[in-house]
């Protein structure tokens, strides 16, 4: 096992009292007082997260354009600049290599944000495949810090650190703009279901940036929060994640991803004849989401039983802090998808109760 | 690390307040609920069920995982925290007060003699 790898905001994780943990090969914060409080401070006041483990991309050059159109499932070519766009990206066989957000810059000149777990292979499969294609790859995760702000109070914090008015930048676009007196890609994106922005900014400004962040938050209800509470809110809200809802063998069609595949769209992208296929002969597998009633947390891996003979496997699991109960995802036979479902745990079946995400009201993104 | 001077421990992380007759009080220790983090459901015994030492009694589950409770003595169950099936966070609250477990009979008292004081957990519940 390599040494693992740290972000800019290592030290002021570890002295704020962050626990840190192993993920992806990261040193990262699962959480500094507590899971359940982040969450909950996220959901009524802010949050903020190191997620600068993420990695990032560039993909520039006379065919960027029509190559991100052939390596990506969503629509490229239809950006503007200063959009951001959600993207998966498939195998020939409609397997997912990652999902990702797709940043465009200018003409021909993109920014990708990338799963940590997923960088190298990423950055490697869109090298293979860019074959024939004038355009020019690189990996510039370590040049970037990134960090969430996320929560009804955001903009609120925000206000007083950018002379900029923030708040009135669009969901899904960004912003080259000074936070405190950091330059920062100001993106109106996150993963937890709040307003809020995700900033990128230079490892060299991350420190000063949190701790200007955190100056602002602190009469309004600002936590550090780590990776624990990030993954909670995201379940709470149904957002995938990768290696859970989707994966190499889970596709866009039956993970309920498909408005992100523009099957429509001229480019006859990777992974389009396969998606198109199983949409056609109807899938055989599907995600489907669950509350459990019970505050009793299914895990990943546990077996999911179905009363038409059906079945399946949770692969998220956790405790909604909001909801005061057990949720999660699981992905089952297609053909179950409106059965009766149970699942075992240590040994007592509990019965699963199907949830059209999110779990919650999230206030309008607006 | 709160590790109070008048309790035994196990190197399960649970701790034992002896009573003076024959009863004890059971829970899981400050270093065990700072372990799991947000302790989020608590599975616990009925009054009256009997355990032998080392054998699983309940289930305290986190965000981050499940951990068996393993009984510290031969004993039966005399009253079990009802208040943490609605409250399972007083385990990280209040560890030795709030946040007990169950209150047992014990069966055998020569296996207090096996149980650890303050000093031999303290070299258990090192970080």
């Amino acid at each position: 096992m390599s040494e693992l790898k740290r972000t800019p905001l290592y030290e002021l994780n570890k002295a704020r009292g962050g626990r840190m943990v192993d993920f992806v090969g990261w040193e990262m914060p699962v959480q500094f007082e507590s899971i359940v409080e982040e969450h909950k401070a996220t959901r009524h006041a802010a949050g903020l997260f190191d997620v600068s483990h993420m990695g990032e991309a560039t993909v520039k050059g006379n065919q960027a354009t029509v190559f991100l159109d052939h390596a990506l499932t969503n629509d490229i070519g239809g950006m503007e600049t200063g959009r951001v766009v959600y993207s998966l990206m498939c195998y020939e066989n409609g397997g997912v290599v990652d999902d990702l957000l797709v940043y465009k810059e200018g003409d021909n000149d993109y920014l990708l944000c990338l799963n940590a777990s997923n960088t190298e292979k990423d950055i490697a499969w869109l090298r293979k495949v860019a074959g024939g294609y004038d355009v020019e790859i690189a990996d510039v995760s370590s040049e970037y810090a990134l960090v969430a702000l996320q929560g009804p109070k955001a903009f609120d914090i925000l206000s007083h650190l950018s002379g900029a008015n923030l708040r009135e930048l669009k969901y899904y676009w960004f912003s080259h703009e000074t936070v405190g007196s950091a330059p920062c890609l100001v993106s109106r994106t996150g993963y937890t279901g709040e307003k809020g922005v995700e900033l990128f900014v230079k490892p060299y400004y991350a420190e000063e940036l949190v701790e200007d962040i955190l100056r602002e938050g602190e009469g309004l209800g600002l936590k550090l929060a780590g990776l624990g509470s990030r993954d909670s809110l995201r379940l709470e809200a149904g957002y995938s994640l990768y290696g859970h809802e989707i994966s190499e063998s889970i596709s866009p069609v039956q993970a309920n991803l498909m408005w992100t595949v523009k099957l429509n769209k001229e480019s006859d992208f990777i992974g389009k004849k396969a998606l198109l296929e199983e949409k056609a002969q109807g899938r055989s597998k599907c995600i489907v989401f669950f509350r459990t009633g019970s505050r009793r947390i299914v895990r990943p891996g546990a077996k999911v039983v179905c009363d038409d003979g059906g079945g399946g496997e949770v692969v998220s699991g956790t405790f909604s802090p909001i909801l005061n109960e057990a949720i999660g995802s699981a992905l089952i036979d297609a053909r179950s998808a409106k059965a009766d479902w149970a699942v075992d745990v240590r040994g007592k079946a509990i019965p699963l109760i199907p949830v059209k995400p999110p779990f919650i009201d999230l206030r309008p993104q607006g | 690390m709160n590790i109070p001077e008048n309790l035994k421990y196990t190197k399960e992380h649970e701790w034992i307040k002896l009573l003076d007759d024959g009863e004890a009080v059971v829970g899981i220790t400050d270093f065990a609920q700072n372990s799991l983090g947000d302790i989020t459901f608590v599975e616990v015994p009925e009054a009256g069920d009997t355990f032998t030492e080392g054998e699983a009694f309940g289930v305290v589950e986190s965000v981050k995982a499940a951990s068996d409770l393993y009984m510290p003595l031969d004993g039966e169950v005399l009253s079990a925290n009802e208040g943490l099936e609605d409250a399972p966070e007083k385990v990280n609250q209040s560890p030795y007060e709030d946040g007990w477990i169950v209150k047992i009979k014990i069966a055998n008292p020569d296996q207090i003699a096996g149980l650890l004081d303050v000093s031999g957990y303290q070299e258990i519940a090192k970080d």
